[in-house]
C-alpha cells in the first residue's frame, strides 16, 4: 500500500492551532506522506509549523455535532496532537469529516513498521551528499586512535557476518590471547550471544570497562571455560576484577531458573561480583509515562506535585544510574581494576552505565565529537534496540511492548553531570535536547533499527545521512557548544546525594513559560562569553 | 572569659555529616568563636563558628574513640566533633552552654566586634539608608499621604517606627482611635506607594473586633486610606492568616473586619499558617534532609511532608495577589495578620519587589529589608533567639521570606542584580549578632540599645564587598520591560534551596559554578576595557590616531584571570583579614592552589569530590581495608590527582 493511499484529506483550509503559551493562530494543514504541515500566512510574515509525523505519540480527536446533523454547517472537530518530544498541539478543524480524516491520516501514518518507508528513507537535502562513509568512527578505527589497547588488545571480526552475536557490530574489541574460536563458545554461555567485548580503556592506568549480557549457567550451575578465561585475559595477572552486575542479588539468582544467572565466585575466581538493582524496561518507560502526566497537569499543589514526581520514580533511576556508574569509575579509577558490567540482555542499562562512566572518566568523551562517538559506539553499533525502545514515548495509548527511554535516561543523567560541572563539557544542553528528540522522530538514520545487522539488511548507510555528521558541520556544531568549556583532565565525580539531583526541567518543561526566561539568561551568558574572547 | 574552663584540647577529631570520614585537629575556644584547626599542615583546614550561630549543643554517649559533641548551627551548619578525653568535652559543653546563652545584649558580638573603623566612617555606615528618602522615592509625602509625628515619642504605637506615613484625611484622633482597635496599637499605616496608580500598600494588625465591636476611628481610618485612592476606591483587605486562626482570635476579643462595617473594603484571607507551624516544618524539614544515604524517595517524601515548599508557595502566592490588586486594580491594600510583624512582612516586603525593579537591586533590597523588617518591628531578637530564649517565638519568617526572593531569582535569572550569596550572607548575619541591624526586637529598642553608637552597620559591610553578591546575567533592559514581576505559581517551580540550607555540606555543591565563573569573566571584561581605554589615551598624548584598533599581541592561552576563592564554588570572596568574622575558612587552602596555573607542577586539584562521600558504594568495605592508590589523596572532597 503506498504511503499517500492514507491521506484521505491532504489540505483543510481555516485551521486554528494552540500552542501552550502562544496565542491561538489560524491557518492552512496539510498532510503528506511523513509531515504534518501547518502555515500561517496571514502576515506578511508566513509562519509554518512541520512536524514529522512520526514524531506523534498520541492522538486524540473530539468531533461536535457526531451525531444529527453530519454535514451540518459549522461542525467542527478538534484533534489534539502529543509528541514525542513532549510538545502538545491542539488543531481545530472545521468539518468533521475533515478532522476525522486527518486523525486516521495521522494515526496510520505516524506508526509505520516498516523501516524503508520511514522518512530518513527519503530525505535529501541539498547541502548533504549519501557519498562518503557514514557515521563518526568505526571500531578498527577506534582501535587504531587508542594507543593503549595495541599491545593487549585485538580486533576480531568473528562477528563479521553477525552469526556469532546478532547484536554486535562486526568488529569488536577482546584480549589479544584469545582467539575467536573461544568466543564463539562464549558468546554461546551469554544472552544473546553478547559476549564481553571491551568498552572502555582507561588512559592512565589500561585498566578497561568491559560489557556483555548475563552468563547461561541456569539451574544446574552451567560452566563455560572459554568465558572464564576470556575475563581471567582481561585482568591478565593483576589479582582482581569486578563485575557490576546491575540486578539484585536476588534477581540474579532467580535468573538462573529461567536459564539465566551469574559469574560465581568459585568459577570466576578472580572477580568481585557486585549487585546494584537497577530497574528497567516496562518500569522505566512507566516512570516516564507518569513523570511527563505530572509535568503537564497544572492545577497539582505543592504536596501533589512532589508526590507525583517521588511516584513516578524518575529521579530514582536517573539516582541509581550515576551511582553505580560513580561505582564503576571508583573501581577503575581508584581502585585501579577492570570491570564487567552487565545486567541481563546488556543492551540498555548495561550501555547506560558504561558510557556514564566514561563521561565521568574520560576527557575525551566530552567534547562534542568525543560524545557523539561515545554515543555511536556505545549505543549505536553496541546494538541499543532503538526501534524496539523508542517506539512511543510519555503519551502514547498504545498497550506498551518493549518500549523503555534507557537513551532519555542517559540524557538525562548527563544532563546532571553537567549542571554539577558546567565547565567540564564541551557541548551544551542544547545538544541533550537535540539528540532526546531525534531518537525519537528524526530526518536522520542514525536511531533507525534494532543493531548494526538490522541497518545493513535495511540499507541505512546507503539511503539514509547520519545525524552525528550532520551535527558536527562547523556552523551547525556551534550551536551545542558550551561558551564555558574549559577542558580538565581529571575525573568529574557527580554528587549522588538526592539534594543534588534535580529534574531536568529544560527536557520536562521545555515547553513552559520556564524555558524563555532561561534562555535569555544563556544568551547573556553566551555574550559576555563572547565579549570576553574579543577582547582577550 | 571567665566561662572558659577549657581554651584548647588536641587531637580531637571531626566527622564529616554524610560519608565516614573524617579529620583530626585542635579545637579551641574563644570568648566569641569556637575554633576548629585541622592538624595536617599541608591543608590546614579551619572552621570558626560564632558563639551566637549554635542553635544546641549536645554531648552523645560516650564511645570507644571518645566523646561525641554534635553542635548544630542556626546557619543550618551541623558539626560533629569527637574529643579523646571526656572531661575535656564536659568542658567544652559547659562553656558553651554558657556562652551560646547571652544574658544582656552587652554580650552580644556586635557590642565587642570592631572592623578598624573610625566613629566617622561607623556613622556613615549607619547613614547609607535612609527611609525617608526612600518614601520620597515612592513619590511620598504627596497631595494625599503625609507624615504624621503622632509615633515620635512612642507613644502611640511601641514597635512602630517614630515616622510614619497616613493619608492626609487621617486626623490625630483618628489615628490615635483606630491603634487602640488594633492588637499592639498597630494601626494602619503606609509601606509602599504605586505612584504609577497612586495606589498604596498598607501595614497594620488585627482589629480588636471579638463577636461584635466596632470602632469608628479604625472605620475611618479605613475610608481614609480608600479616599486617598483615586483610582480605585476599594480597598483590599488581606488577612494573611488561615480563617479557621482568624475565628479563634475572635474569642479572644480579636478578629477581623466585617465587612458589614467598613464600607469599600473587599475582605480576604490569605492562609499563611503561624510561626508555630513554621517552626514545625523547618524542623521536619532539616532532619530529612540531615538524613544520612538518604534515598530519593526518602527526599522527596520528606520534602512533601515537611510541607516547607507548601508554605513557601502560600507567601508566594499572597504577595502576588497582593502585587495584582494594586499594579493591575490599581487598588490600595491593607495587610494584617494577627500582631503584624510576621506574615504581614513577609507578604508586603515580597509584593514590593514584585512590583518595583528598585528593590532588586543589591542597595534597594537593603532599603525593602531596612522598611518593612527592621523599622516596622519585626521581632529579630526573638524570632532569631538572640536573647533570653523562648522557643516558642523563635521561627524561621525571615528565612522564609529570603527563600521566595531565591525562588524569584531562580524564575527570573536577569531581574536581581544581586546572587543567591547575598541572601544567603544576610541571613548569615541575621543570627550573627555580629552587626547592629538585627538587634533587638523594635526601634525604639535600638535606640536605647545605642546601636549606631556602639555597633556596626551590615549593609556598608555588604556594599563593601558587594562585587561578591553581584549576579553577572543582570540586566537593566530586562528590569525595563518586566517593571512588575508575573512568576508562575505551578507547583514545579518551587525547589528545595540547597545552597541555603545544605551551605556547609560542601560534597551536595556543584563542583564548578557558572555564577562564579561568569563573574570572574564580567570583571576581567570590565578590566580589559580599562586597559584599552588608558591605552587609548596614552596613544593620543602621542598623538597616534587610535581607530584602527588591531590587536598587537596574539591572543594568549588560557589567560583567564584567577577566580575567586571561597567557602563555595560561587560564593562570596571573604577577605583574610577578617578572620574575626570568617565562620568558613574550610578550604582555601585547596582552592588557592586550583587558582594557580595548571603548568607549575604535576599536581593538580579537580572540583570533584571523592567516592567515598559520594556513597556510590560499599566498595573498600565489601573488600576489607585497600590502601588509596598513591596518586589519588581524598581531602574534604577535593579529590588531588597527578596526571
Amino acid at each position: 500500500m503506498e504511503l499517500s493511499e492514507h491521506i484521505k484529506t491532504a489540505n483543510v483550509e481555516d485551521v486554528t492551532l494552540r500552542r501552550p503559551f502562544h496565542p491561538a493562530l489560524r491557518g492552512t494543514l496539510c498532510v503528506t506522506s511523513h509531515h504534518l504541515l501547518f502555515s500561517n500566512r496571514k502576515d506578511e510574515a508566513s509562519w509554518q509549523l512541520l512536524i514529522l509525523l512520526k514524531n506523534i505519540d498520541a492522538i486524540e480527536k473530539s468531533v461536535e455535532n457526531l451525531f444529527g446533523y453530519p454535514r451540518a454547517v459549522g461542525s467542527s472537530g478538534t484533534i489534539t496532537i502529543k509528541c514525542k518530544d513532549l510538545l502538545v498541539l491542539q488543531l481545530e478543524i472545521p468539518g468533521m469529516e475533515e478532522c476525522l480524516n486527518i486523525a486516521s491520516s495521522i494515526e496510520a501514518l505516524s506508526s509505520l513498521e516498516s523501516v524503508t518507508e520511514m522518512y530518513p528513507f527519503f530525505y535529501r537535502p541539498s547541502h548533504l551528499t549519501l557519498l562518503g562513509p557514514w557515521g563518526l568512527s568505526t571500531t578498527e578505527q577506534y582501535y587504531k586512535q587508542t594507543e593503549r589497547l595495541w599491545d593487549r588488545w585485538r580486533v576480531s571480526k568473528v562477528n563479521s557476518d553477525y552469526s556469532v552475536c546478532p547484536s554486535y557490530p562486526s568488529a569488536v574489541i577482546v584480549p589479544r590471547e584469545v582467539d575467536d574460536d573461544k568466543l564463539i563458545r562464549s558468546a554461546r554461555f551469554r544472552q544473546g550471544g553478547r559476549f564481553p567485548v571491551l568498552s572502555y580503556c582507561h588512559h592512565s592506568n589500561g585498566m578497561v570497562i568491559m560489557r556483555s549480557s548475563q552468563p547461561l549457567t541456569g539451574a544446574n550451575k552451567k560452566r563455560c571455560k572459554e568465558d572464564e578465561l576470556l575475563l581471567q585475559a582481561v585482568i591478565d595477572g593483576s589479582e582482581l576484577g569486578y563485575i557490576i552486575d546491575l540486578r539484585s542479588a536476588q534477581q540474579a539468582q532467580q535468573a538462573r531458573m529461567t536459564g539465566g544467572g551469574f559469574e560465581s565466585k568459585s568459577c570466576y575466581r578472580h572477580w568481585k561480583r557486585i549487585h546494584r538493582h537497577h530497574e528497567r524496561g516496562k518500569v522505566v518507560q512507566e516512570s516516564l509515562i507518569k513523570l511527563v502526566e505530572a509535568c503537564s497537569d497544572l492545577s497539582h499543589s505543592v504536596d501533589r506535585w512532589l508526590s507525583k514526581l517521588e511516584n513516578s520514580k524518575w529521579l530514582s533511576h536517573v539516582h541509581s544510574a550515576l551511582s553505580t556508574a560513580g561505582l564503576v569509575v571508583e573501581c577503575v579509577e581508584r581502585d585501579g581494576h577492570s570491570v564487567l558490567v552487565h545486567g541481563s540482555e546488556g543492551t540498555d542499562n548495561t550501555l547506560l552505565v558504561s558510557s556514564l562512566a566514561q563521561i565521568i572518566l574520560d576527557p575525551a568523551s566530552r567534547t562534542v565529537t568525543g560524545f557523539l562517538c561515545l554515543l555511536e559506539r556505545e549505543w549505536i553499533q553496541a546494538g541499543h534496540p532503538f526501534q524496539q525502545r523508542c517506539a512511543h514515548s510519555a503519551y502514547s495509548h498504545a498497550r506498551l511492548k518493549q518500549e523503555c527511554p534507557s537513551f532519555l535516561l542517559l540524557l538525562d543523567c548527563v544532563w546532571q553531570v553537567w549542571r554539577q560541572f558546567p565547565l567540564a563539557l564541551e557541548f551544551s544542553e542544547a545538544l541533550l535536547l537535540r539528540l532526546a528528540q531525534e531518537v525519537y522522530a528524526s530526518n536522520y538514520g542514525t536511531f533507525l533499527c534494532n543493531n548494526e545487522q538490522e541497518r545493513c539488511a535495511a540499507g541505512v548507510k546507503e539511503n539514509t545521512h547520519c545525524l552525528f555528521q550532520s551535527m558536527l558541520k562547523p556552523d551547525i556544531e556551534e550551536q551545542y557548544l558550551n561558551p564555558l568549556y574549559e577542558p580538565t583532565d581529571l575525573a568529574i565525580w557527580p554528587s549522588v546525594h538526592p539534594q543534588s539531583l534535580q529534574l531536568w526541567t529544560g527536557m520536562f518543561l521545555r515547553w513552559t513559560e520556564y524555558a524563555q526566561n532561561m534562555e535569555e539568561a544563556r544568551e547573556e551568558v553566551w555574550s559576555i562569553v563572547k565579549e570576553h574572547r574579543e577582547r582577550v | 572569659m571567665e566561662h572558659i574552663r577549657t581554651p584548647k584540647v588536641e587531637q580531637v577529631k571531626l566527622l564529616d555529616r554524610f560519608s565516614n570520614k573524617s579529620v583530626t585537629g585542635t579545637l579551641h575556644l574563644t570568648a566569641t568563636h569556637l575554633i576548629f584547626v585541622e592538624s595536617n599542615s599541608t591543608s590546614a583546614q579551619e572552621i570558626w563558628i560564632l558563639h551566637h550561630h549554635i542553635a544546641s549543643v549536645e554531648k552523645l554517649s560516650l564511645t570507644t574513640s571518645g566523646c561525641p559533641l554534635l553542635i548544630q548551627c542556626r546557619n543550618f551548619r551541623l558539626v560533629h566533633f569527637v574529643i579523646p578525653r571526656e572531661r575535656d568535652c564536659h568542658d567544652i559543653y559547659s562553656s558553651l552552654l554558657r556562652l551560646l546563652r547571652p544574658v544582656s545584649y552587652d554580650e552580644l558580638y556586635a557590642f565587642s566586634y570592631n572592623p578598624k573603623q573610625n566613629d566617622q566612617q561607623r556613622e556613615e555606615g549607619w547613614q547609607l539608608i535612609d527611609l525617608a528618602a526612600e518614601f520620597e522615592r515612592m513619590g511620598v509625602p504627596c497631595d494625599q499621604w503625609q507624615l504624621t509625628d503622632v509615633n515620635r515619642e512612642y507613644k502611640v504605637c511601641e514597635t512602630y517606627p517614630r515616622d510614619l506615613y497616613v493619608p492626609i484625611t487621617a486626623s490625630k484622633p483618628i489615628i490615635v482611635g483606630s491603634s487602640k482597635f488594633r492588637s499592639k496599637g498597630r494601626f494602619p499605616v503606609l509601606t509602599y506607594f504605586y505612584q504609577e496608580k497612586k495606589a498604596a500598600v498598607c501595614r497594620c494588625s488585627q482589629p480588636l473586633s471579638g463577636f461584635s465591636a466596632r470602632c469608628l476611628e479604625d472605620e475611618h481610618m479605613l475610608q481614609a486610606i480608600s479616599k486617598a485612592n483615586h483610582n480605585s476606591r476599594c480597598i483590599y483587605v488581606m488577612d494573611t492568616r488561615p480563617k479557621l486562626n482568624a475565628l479563634a482570635n475572635r474569642a479572644a476579643g480579636k478578629g477581623y473586619e466585617n465587612e458589614d462595617n467598613y464600607p469599600n473594603i473587599r475582605f480576604q484571607f490569605v492562609g499563611i499558617e503561624n510561626i508555630h507551624v513554621m517552626r514545625g516544618s523547618l524542623q521536619k524539614l532539616l532532619e530529612v534532609m540531615g538524613t544520612r544515604s538518604l534515598s530519593m524517595t526518602d527526599y522527596l517524601v520528606g520534602l512533601e511532608n515537611s510541607g516547607w515548599l507548601r508554605h513557601i508557595k502560600a507567601i508566594m502566592d499572597a504577595a502576588i495577589f497582593l502585587a495584582k490588586a494594586v499594579t493591575v486594580e490599581g487598588a490600595s491594600v491593607l495587610v494584617h495578620c494577627s500582631d503584624g510583624w510576621d506574615r504581614t512582612a513577609q507578604v508586603c516586603a515580597l509584593g514590593s519587589l514584585l512590583m518595583d525593579p528598585y528593590y532588586r537591586t543589591i542597595k534597594g533590597f537593603m532599603v525593602l529589608i531596612e522598611k518593612d523588617w527592621i523599622s516596622f518591628g519585626h521581632k529579630f531578637a526573638d524570632r532569631c533567639d538572640q536573647l533570653d530564649p523562648d522557643p516558642k517565638e523563635v521561627s524561621p519568617i525571615f528565612t522564609q521570606f529570603l527563600e521566595c526572593v531565591w525562588q524569584l531569582t531562580e524564575q527570573f535569572p536577569q531581574a536581581f542584580e544581586f546572587s543567591e550569596w547575598f541572601l544567603i550572607q544576610i541571613h548569615e548575619h541575621v543570627h550573627s549578632c555580629q552587626f547592629g541591624n538585627f538587634l533587638g526586637n523594635s526601634q525604639r529598642q535600638r535606640e536605647d540599645l545605642q546601636l549606631k553608637e556602639r555597633t556596626y552597620s551590615l549593609w556598608a559591610h555588604l556594599l563593601s564587598e558587594k562585587q561578591n553578591y553581584l549576579n553577572p546575567v543582570y540586566s537593566l533592559s530586562f528590569a525595563e520591560s518586566h517593571p512588575v514581576l508575573e512568576p508562575s505559581t505551578q507547583a514545579y517551580h518551587f525547589k528545595f534551596w540547597r545552597n541555603m540550607y545544605h551551605q556547609y555540606d560542601r560534597s551536595m555543591h556543584p563542583r564548578q559554578s557558572i555564577l562564579k565563573h561568569v563573574l570572574t569573566l564580567k570583571e576581567s571584561n570590565r578590566e580589559l576595557e580599562g586597559t584599552v581605554q588608558a591605552l587609548k589615551t596614552k596613544l593620543q598624548a602621542f598623538g597616534v590616531s587610535t581607530s584602527p584598533l588591531k590587536p598587537q599581541t596574539p591572543p594568549r592561552e588560557r589567560s583567564l584571570p584567577s577566580r575567586p576563592q571561597s567557602l563555595i564554588l560561587g560564593a562570596p570572596l571573604l577577605s583574610r583579614k577578617e578572620v574575626q568574622q570568617e565562620e568558613d575558612e574550610e578550604v582555601l587552602g585547596e582552592e588557592a592552589r586550583e587558582d594557580a596555573p595548571a603548568s607549575t607542577d604535576g599536581e593538580r586539584t579537580v572540583e570533584g569530590s571523592s567516592a567515598t562521600e559520594n556513597g556510590y558504594g560499599e566498595l573498600t568495605g565489601s573488600f576489607g581495608s585497600k590502601n588509596e592508590p598513591a596518586v589519588v589523596t581524598l581531602e574534604f572532597g577535593v579529590a588531588r590527582m597527578t596526571c
